[in-house]
């Protein structure tokens, strides 16, 4: 893969990840990590290469159901990239709406999982005003509210403490054991050994897959 | 419909607040030469109905007594012939009035070669065959001649089509013009939400999902510039209205300014103008931001 024709940044990656396994993405910064997600949130195409995803070819579907794949998949941004006049529920509620749910569902699915995250008397604060740890929160249970089979996260533990670090880390453990596959980029080695799990190294664009 | 919620803040668009002042200058203009030119078309449908089934018989000057000189054989020709409603000569007083704009009022009729007219009505639905009236005539008086009232206008006709015609482009310039405000808009729109919208793509949605809602804020916005646009030009037409009606006139007959004056079913189509921009607005956004969409992965 390369951004334009700039030089490539990953290369030569031949790798299965198995439905319901649990994976760290390490490496060095700017080692190509978040290009790696990119390519599997399809935020990306590579410029050579395949990607099979849920059984499918990506550079074989069409474009229109591109969005179906892209509802299995939820993604934990390093920015968390919260949409900043929406509030709480909204940015939570966006990709049930975007699914087409039935309002009255995406109320009650939104204002449940609001609770269990600890942020129901938050539901109506915007972004700006909510704490880091808070926002983090938020972009988690955008991530995981419509129950997607493939959850990444980008450095999620970039931007807390290394107990909320760690709190955070046993969340997606628990979505794993519901049968979501997890994939969490960081380049915290420290907490990937605390946690354990197979790893996928990346150095120099190749990659290098261990078990923990 | 228009109480949808927005995942997109255009409110923190700085280029939305333009289109719709762009769009009420728009529709201010389109109303303007859309109402000329349904006044002109009014005036040329009833020139057109006044003239249909008039025509004219010029026979050929001769004094009182001559070979040939006689009308009634023409007279009866034309009276006879199937289609004919009427067949009325003009006395010579009516036809020294005709000339008096050219030769004024001090002369003697008699005195002057003027040909003779013969007013003939005819009837639209079932006009006579003129070319075998015409040569039946010429049997009779060779130098008689029929003149259809409406070759004397052609002229102003052609000028007047031509009027509506420039007034036609200029409503599909406007609407060209109002095209590309909006693709501008759409456009500068995509720039300013372009990470709500790579994150609304990015999970999960169809393109359609945001392009409705540029879409629906487009016709919202083309909507409210037209009614204002609109409305002033509704105050101008009703303006020019009372002036032309206060005006009076130079002479007789002549108005010192055209009479604007707009049938109901007019105003209605003028009504419908802010409706036409907003739809127009509404799926030019919506094909700007689908265009640029197909774009992303």
């Amino acid at each position: 893969m390369r951004y334009g024709t700039g030089p490539e940044v990953l290369r030569d990656i031949n790798l299965k990840i198995d439905q319901g396994s649990f994976h760290f993405l390490t490496g060095q910064s700017g080692a190509g990590k978040s290009s790696f997600l990119k390519l599997i949130y399809l935020a990306a195409r590579p410029s050579r290469g395949l990607i099979s995803l849920f059984d499918h070819k990506i550079a074989a579907l069409p474009r229109r159901e591109l969005p179906a794949l892209r509802r299995r998949i939820g993604v934990i941004f390093q920015d968390f990239r919260l949409i900043e006049h929406l509030s709480t529920f909204d940015n939570v509620a966006l990709p049930l709406r975007v699914a087409g749910l039935a309002e009255d569902k995406v109320k009650e699915n939104v204002t449940e999982l609001l609770t269990w995250v600890g942020l129901a008397d938050k539901i109506n604060a915007r972004p700006p005003t909510l704490s880091g740890g808070q926002q983090q929160r938020v972009a988690i249970a955008r991530a995981v509210i419509g129950r997607p089979s493939l959850l990444l996260a980008d450095e999620p533990t970039g931007n807390v403490d290394d107990d909320m670090g760690l709190r955070l880390l046993r969340l997606l453990e628990e979505m794993n054991k519901l049968g979501t596959t997890v994939i969490i980029a960081t380049h915290n080695q420290h907490l990937a050994n605390r946690i354990g799990h197979a790893r996928i190294h990346l150095k120099g664009g190749q990659i290098a897959v261990s078990r923990a | 419909m228009l109480r949808q919620r927005y995942d997109i803040s255009f409110d923190s668009d700085g280029s939305v607040r333009f289109l719709p002042w762009l769009l009420a200058l728009m529709v201010y203009l389109a109303a303007l030469a859309i109402a000329g030119m349904l006044l002109l078309s009014g005036t040329l449908s009833d020139w057109n109905r006044g003239l249909a089934g008039v025509l004219t018989v010029e026979l050929p000057p001769a004094p009182a007594g001559a070979a040939g000189s006689d009308p009634a054989p023409v007279l009866d020709l034309l009276r006879d012939t199937p289609g004919v409603l009427s067949a009325q000569p003009l006395s010579r007083d009516a036809i020294a009035k005709l000339v008096e704009p050219w030769l004024g009022s001090g002369f003697a009729v008699q005195d002057l070669a003027l040909p003779r007219l013969i007013d003939l009505r005819v009837d639209p639905d079932h006009p006579p065959d003129l070319p075998e009236l015409r040569a039946k005539l010429a049997g009779l008086m060779p130098e008689a001649n029929i003149e259809e009232a409406h070759q004397r206008f052609d002229k102003l006709f052609d000028l007047a089509v031509s009027v509506e015609l420039t007034a036609l482009a200029i409503v599909i310039l406007i609407a060209g013009c109002a095209i590309i405000s909006t693709i501008f808009t759409a456009r500068a729109g995509l720039a300013v939400h372009h990470d709500v919208i790579e994150i609304l793509h990015l999970l999960g949605a169809h393109d359609a999902y945001i392009t409705r809602q540029f879409g629906r804020q487009a016709l919202l916005l083309a909507l409210r510039g037209g009614i204002v646009g609109l409305g002033l030009a509704i105050v101008t037409l009703l303006g020019l209205g009372h002036a032309s009606a206060a005006a009076g006139f130079l002479g007789e007959g002549v108005r010192l300014l055209p009479v604007v004056t707009l049938r109901p079913w007019h105003w209605a189509i003028l009504v419908l103008l802010p409706f036409a921009a907003a739809l127009i607005a509404r799926v030019t956004a919506r094909l700007t931001v689908a265009r640029a969409l197909a774009r992303m992965p």
